[in-house]
């Protein structure tokens, strides 16, 4: 939320509160109220993307299910942690991969793998949750690193430890099984569904996508997703008005830690696989672009982008005839950064607003974002 | 800081460091010395490139992540042109005027029309290092290309004590590093484009307004730190071959050298490559599977107690 508008907000409220009338008038209608605004908030649109995401596994094939779908909502939700970050805490933040990574290497170490040497072989309900709880902390731990540090040294410090875990777990060998990694991390079977095949699977990434879409829709709008976005604007502002910036940073790493800790889990049983690859470089950036494609103003950019990235992915080398996806990649990265910095949401909301105020009234239409 | 926290903070550091190297020496007195040569060498190394990621920063406030790429390309023009030319010094002036090339291209296309937006240049720079990765993937296949080192510099050197033979051109390394660092020194602040970087680095806006052409200024120090890179790169080539992945390895080296050291600083850059080549080469040679995670305690511990790096001041 801007500046402008919190002011409004604030001069709003009070004026509803000046009046004693309304004041005593308003705790009657306050339970009624989320609710019905709640319902109005739904529309069409939204019913039919719903829709759309529960019919999508039955008509497509497998592969698009599974390699397209299911891998698009759990590389989303990694890049949707980025987006809660960078967008709406204004810390971007490198290493939400490397917390997947924790969470990933968690999950193949306490559960089973094919190194049955080193894999203790706990059971999925016992594993997923020290998964989650050991990845928060350690993105709570990056946290309270970091935010002694601002803006562009954040990126720094970040990608500094995301490179300095993936040498890690390239060099360990007794926790971490080195260049190899862990192979055969496979989803459990529960209730007599065998949750690695592709329908099943993709409906667990759709839940946890989900669940994390509509939980970081509630967070900001709850208070500590408005301070968190007033310290994003204002931290010294904020800071005088008597709030806890470190504290409120640090907290929105946790909560970004725990969604990335989540998609974590869901690639490593995707991929069947962790390996030090999957923390490098190349993916601690890959997160970056996905949630910097989509659009970091709004929480479905990431899904967005997410759907973008993995269908470049599958389909560059159809593109040009090698296997030149980096290129392909960068290069679309690239040019959203360069002409459109609000990425493929910002993108449609310039055409939207292009053609609805028809071209002549476009001109001198001030540009959406801006304000 | 008061003088007790000052003596504590020796204390602190300099009694397990001590005790170590009293036991290593000991132990095994050359393993120590020539580990303590191989620090210095890789260190002088990532001075080199570090000292461009830092100047760059100091003055424009711009992470160039694309550092390790012109490193990258530095290096293997340099191979190309060894292999042509034969001779190592103009592979060494072709790979410095090929990275400045690259970046002055970079700062004057592309950073130059988002001045002030850093995170926005930060993610063009981000895709930059991206794109030159692959295509230098492209052009030089993923194999490992090996330079030799010049005539003068091949061979072992001999008759050194406690250590009795040590390769030529690691040790020129050093050298190398020296002579840059003084360069640089002198070119900082003995000359009138010197004087007006280390003014921009103080404040930008005053140097504008006493009349002097900034963006000039900008366009010339990103030359010359992104020609530092592809310098740095030559001589990497060397010692490490160039592979694709080196690229990032260097930025990791770079990143942390400036974390540590304090951003904009060369003192600092050198004191931090010091720092950073010591720990990794002694890391790998006493706790081989953990050496990172010197690297990484050296990163939090400074960070913990000076966010700003050694060196570092308030921006």
């Amino acid at each position: 939320m801007s500046a402008a508008r919190w002011r409004k907000a604030m001069s709003t409220g009070a004026v509803a509160f000046a009046p004693e009338t309304s004041a005593r008038a308003l705790p009657a209608l306050a339970p009624a109220a989320p609710r019905a605004a709640a319902l109005r908030a739904i529309k069409p649109r939204h019913l039919l993307v719903l829709a759309a995401l529960l019919i999508f596994p039955f008509v497509a094939t497998p592969f698009f299910a599974f390699q397209i779908g299911a891998q698009s909502l759990a590389l989303g939700l990694i890049a949707l942690s980025l987006t809660f970050l960078g967008g709406y805490g204004g810390m971007v933040s490198l290493a939400q991969m490397t917390v997947a990574g924790i969470a990933g290497y968690a999950v193949a170490i306490l559960g089973s793998s094919a190194s049955t040497e080193i894999s203790l072989g706990w059971p999925w309900w016992l594993v997923v949750p020290f998964a989650l709880t050991i990845a928060t902390a350690c993105a709570l731990g990056i946290g309270w690193l970091s935010v002694r540090t601002e803006g562009i040294y954040t990126i720094m410090i970040t990608l500094a430890i995301g490179v300095a875990f993936h040498y890690l777990v390239l060099q360990n060998y007794s926790l971490f099984n080195g260049f190899q990694g862990f192979q055969k991390v496979y989803p459990p079977i529960v209730a007599g569904v065998n949750w690695r095949d592709p329908l099943p699977f993709y409906f667990l990434a759709l839940a946890c996508a989900l669940t994390g879409y509509f939980f970081i829709k509630y967070l900001l709008r709850a208070p500590f997703g408005i301070a968190l976005q007033g310290i994003r604007d204002n931290a010294r502002r904020m800071n005088a008005l008597g709030f806890n910036v470190i504290a409120h940073r640090v907290v929105a790493y946790g909560v970004a830690g725990l969604l990335a800790a989540v998609g974590g889990v869901l690639l490593v049983w995707y991929n069947g696989l962790i390996t030090p690859g999957s923390v490098g470089t190349s993916w601690l950036i890959n997160v970056l672009v996905i949630a910097v494609l989509g659009g970091m103003k709004h929480p479905i950019g990431p899904f967005i982008g997410a759907v973008v990235f993995v269908l470049l992915q599958n389909f560059a080398i159809d593109l040009i005839d090698r296997e030149r996806f980096n290129l392909v990649i960068g290069g679309v990265f690239l040019a959203i950064v360069l002409f459109s910095p609000d990425g493929l949401l910002g993108l449609w909301a310039r055409l939207r607003a292009r053609l609805r105020l028809g071209p002549a009234v476009a001109a001198t239409a001030r540009p959406p974002g801006r304000n | 800081m008061s003088r007790f926290w000052r003596w504590l903070w020796t204390i602190a550091i300099g009694v397990p460091i001590a005790s170590f190297a009293v036991w290593a020496i000991a132990d095994n007195a050359r393993l120590f010395f020539v580990t303590l040569l191989n620090g210095l060498t890789l260190g002088a190394l990532y001075f080199i490139v570090a000292a461009g990621f830092t100047l760059v920063f100091g003055l424009m406030r711009n992470v160039n992540l694309a550092h390790g790429s012109l490193y990258l390309l530095g290096g293997y023009i340099g191979y190309v042109v060894a292999e042509r030319t034969g001779w190592w010094l103009l592979a060494l002036a072709a790979g410095f005027a090929a990275a400045a090339l690259v970046g002055l291209l970079i700062q004057v296309l592309i950073l130059r029309h988002m001045q002030g937006q850093d995170l926005r240049q930060t993610m063009v720079t981000i895709g930059l290092a991206i794109v030159i990765a692959d295509i230098l993937l492209w052009i030089f296949s993923a194999l490992a290309h090996q330079m030799e080192a010049p005539a003068w510099l091949q061979g072992p050197l001999r008759g050194i004590p406690l250590i009795n033979a040590y390769s030529a051109y690691r040790l020129s390394l050093l050298a190398f590093g020296v002579a840059i660092g003084v360069a640089l020194w002198w070119f900082l602040n003995r000359t009138r484009v010197g004087m007006m970087i280390r003014a921009g680095v103080d404040d930008r806006a005053m140097l504008a307004a006493a009349g002097v052409n900034v963006n000039l200024v900008f366009a010339l120090t990103f030359a010359i730190g992104a020609g530092l890179a592809g310098v740095g790169g030559v001589i990497g080539a060397v010692e490490l071959s160039m592979v694709p992945g080196e690229d990032t390895r260097l930025l990791l080296a770079s990143l942390v050298v400036v974390i540590v050291g304090g951003m904009g600083s060369v003192v600092g850059a050198a004191l931090g490559a010091a720092i950073l080549g010591l720990a990794e080469t002694y890391g790998l040679a006493y706790a081989p599977t953990y050496s990172v995670v010197f690297t990484f305690v050296i990163l939090v511990l400074v960070l913990a107690f000076r966010p700003r790096g050694i060196m570092g001041r308030a921006a």
